[in-house]
């Protein structure tokens, strides 16, 4: 009887530690991630019902226009793109105004001639410089990178460009910095390129909202954070939906399971009787007392 | 249950079995015998097939939109991410699912090392699974330069370089495999083209790895031997099948949370910036799954030195059946090798957490440390832990210890004969 306890005792631990093991490592995965200390700020696309503020995704989009685009590309986003769910949820109407802002070359037409012409919803953002090398030399030598990924491309991702948006300083004392390179108190190594982007009320927001230099950052980061992961709602959403239905399968295969291997169990007791009925003819064969095999 | 000859039903059935045994097959399969005490570590044989078959199918599709081309890989992943119906998933899956298949394959491995699985007569299945592991490290490596972002880059030249330190011939190897003077536009298709190859080739072993399990059955927690036709086994089918879908759909849950919910946590960000030939990264580091080797790679001061030992690291694996001289095969019954598993395993987590650190200071004692005790446990602990261990007694069977002690169920079988007039091998 105690030796069955502990039978069960320890497949139950063995159990319990394979269930363990394989549900820790999502989350030590995740721990590993917060190592600098990054401004806080509460992301609304964050966490498993994580979805994005349209009104901050489309004044970040404003500041990405009217601040970063000078020098910055994102080359993977579609005008189309401003319109479709999950993001800034332009209209339809809205995203081709803003497309028709922008000039692309297209061609070559039936003379063989390049020429120019508005941006349709199809075309993908236009960039600033036609080339990484220009982009480069008429930035001082620092490459401003192109930002459409750049939310996944950093550790610490949205936190990360928040925090050195923000992150501008004096230059401790003793810290000689070179011309066109300023001081930063995020950015790895601390020396940054790029001249501190953001003051209060550089952009005039379109719906009113007040312009403040951490409103800016935070709707901004927001926009490249969606630029880098424009699927990011639909991604939630079916993650979400998914999880409850295999955990409702589940349930229902481990019923299963049980009554299956009950089967099994009750096939052994059969087995087992048989055994004793042995047993106990064997002791009256040769005579010997049944304890003794036990 | 197997062994007996199977005839089909149906008289169809029986034309086509006699010209090409696969019902015959599937039957061996459904009613295969396994020992009934198999615990959860033992799902992961299931697990393992599910990712590959997961990651050939999804590899499959990503490759109908991936361009394999210097200039357009990068943008092409990111097209397949933005573009492609459900692409991202797909995409998430099959770097997730690289991933996951590693995680499932070092539970596989630890589990054979702690039941003693490797040893006699299973020492084939060992050796084909270590060429499965080797493969996939192989196939995992080339595939995480496909999407040619930094780390895919940097981890090619730093991986494809450790064939230079072979003396004499080094360079003209690394020319080679390289396809020029640089890891460059004929690198990375030829890898696209070895790596499309190889999950191919990792199935075949797959079959092989499943067939020669099929000829001694399955080892179990105890490591003695089930008597194949008795109470003590169960068909695989429902029973296994059953457990194993149960293990299978918790494993799939992890997998897909990571999927959905922190897709790229197990990556590098760096690899989300296009590669670069001018810019080297501050670390080079890489997939997590590799890092235990990485750190032995550092941990020895010459070059060559240190690729020997990296490979040596593996290929030792290959002699564990003769290097463990220990009859017992089960950890459960080995009081002291119990102990040195659990420190192995703590050593090979700790040789993976150096490999993510800078070799330097203490980072590059320790890895040095862990190296040196790696090898010492296989070549030096595991030969004398066989000769002199002091195991604990075996029970007779999996199920019952006092019923069979040795002769008993003989000596019942004839006495119920001679009582009952019964058939001795009806017992069975």
């Amino acid at each position: 009887m105690k030796e069955k306890t502990l039978s069960h005792l320890s497949k139950f631990i063995n159990k319990f530690l394979f269930i363990a093991f394989l549900f820790a490592m999502p989350f030590a995965a995740l721990s590993e991630e917060k190592n600098i200390n990054f401004i806080e700020t509460n992301w609304s696309f964050k966490g498993i019902f994580g979805t994005f503020d349209r009104a901050s995704l489309q004044r970040g989009y404003q500041v990405y226009q009217e601040v970063c685009s000078g020098c910055h590309s994102v080359q993977h986003l579609s005008y189309r793109n401003l319109s479709e769910n999950g993001g800034p949820e332009f209209t339809i109407e809205e995203a081709k105004a803003i497309a028709s802002q922008f000039e692309v070359e297209d061609g070559p037409n039936s003379e063989g001639e390049m020429f120019m012409r508005k941006a349709r919803l199809s075309d993908k953002f236009v960039k600033p410089y036609s080339n990484v090398q220009a982009s480069t030399s008429a930035n001082g030598g620092a490459y401003p990178p192109d930002m459409s990924v750049l939310a996944k491309a950093r550790t610490g991702g949205a936190d990360y460009i928040y925090s050195l948006l923000l992150g501008y300083e004096e230059a401790p004392e003793g810290l000689e910095l070179d011309d066109g390179v300023y001081y930063n108190k995020y950015m790895p190594g601390n020396k940054i390129k790029m001249s501190e982007p953001l003051s209060d009320g550089i952009v005039e927001y379109l719906d009113g909202t007040e312009p403040s230099k951490k409103q800016m950052a935070k709707d901004v980061t927001a926009f490249l954070v969606w630029a880098s992961e424009p699927h990011l709602e639909s991604q939630h959403k079916m993650g979400f939906k998914t999880i409850i239905y295999l955990i409702i399968l589940l349930t229902l295969v481990y019923f299963s399971k049980q009554k299956v291997w009950s089967r099994f169990g009750s096939k052994i007791e059969e087995e087992e009787e048989t055994f004793d009925k042995v047993e106990r003819t064997v002791t009256k064969y040769e005579g010997e007392d049944p304890k003794t095999f036990k | 249950m197997s062994e007996e000859k199977y005839i089909p039903k149906s008289k169809l059935g029986q034309w086509f079995d006699s010209r090409l045994p696969l019902l015959t097959l599937s039957h061996h399969l459904q009613s295969y015998p396994t020992p009934k005490n198999l615990n959860y570590w033992w799902t992961f044989g299931g697990i393992l097939t599910f990712c590959l078959i997961t990651q050939i199918i999804t590899g499959l599709v990503l490759a109908m939109h991936y361009v394999a081309h210097v200039d357009y890989a990068f943008q092409s992943i990111e097209h397949i991410m933005r573009d492609v119906n459900y692409g991202w998933l797909i995409r998430y899956v099959h770097a997730n699912g690289a991933s996951m298949f590693f995680l499932a394959v070092y539970i596989h491995i630890f589990r054979s090392l702690f039941y003693g699985s490797y040893k006699a007569p299973r020492e084939v299945i060992w050796i084909i699974g270590l060429l499965i592991y080797i493969l996939m490290m192989a196939t995992a490596f080339m595939g995480y330069v496909l999407p040619w972002g930094q780390m895919s880059f940097w981890g090619a030249t730093v991986i494809t370089n450790l064939f230079s330190a072979i003396p004499f011939v080094g360079e003209s190897i690394t020319t080679w495999l390289w396809g020029g003077y640089s890891v460059d536009n004929p690198t990375l298709n030829r890898f696209y083209s070895l790596h499309y190859l190889l999950p191919f080739l990792i199935f075949g072993l797959v079959v092989l790895h499943i067939w020669a399990l099929h000829v001694p059955g399955n080892n179990n927690p105890t490591g003695i031997d089930v008597k194949k036709n008795s109470n003590e086994t169960m068909p695989f089918h429902p029973y296994m099948v059953m457990k194993d879908l149960l293990a299978l759909l918790l494993f799939i849950i992890v997998f897909l949370w990571f999927v959905f919910f922190a897709p790229n946590v197990l990556g590098h960000p760096d690899n989300y910036i296009e590669a670069n030939p001018l810019v080297t990264p501050a670390h080079i580091v890489p997939e997590w799954y590799l890092l235990p080797f990485y750190a032995i790679l550092r941990a020895i001061p010459s070059k060559l030195g240190g690729v020997i030992f990296m490979f040596s690291a593996i290929f030792i694996l290959m002699l564990l059946p003769w290097l463990d001289t220990s009859k017992v095969r089960s950890a459960i019954f080995r009081p002291i090798y119990k102990k040195f598993f659990w420190l192995l395993v703590f050593v090979v987590i700790l040789l993976g957490y150096l490999g993510a650190k800078p070799p330097e200071g203490i980072y590059l004692v320790l890895s040095r440390l862990a190296t040196a005790y790696y090898f010492i446990h296989f070549l030096l602990i595991l030969p004398l832990l066989g000769r002199y261990e002091k195991t604990d007694p075996l029970p007779q069977s999996i199920s019952d210890p006092v019923l069979s002690k040795t002769g008993m169920i003989d000596k019942f079988k004839k006495a119920a004969a001679e009582y009952e007039g019964e058939n001795v091998e009806s017992f069975k």
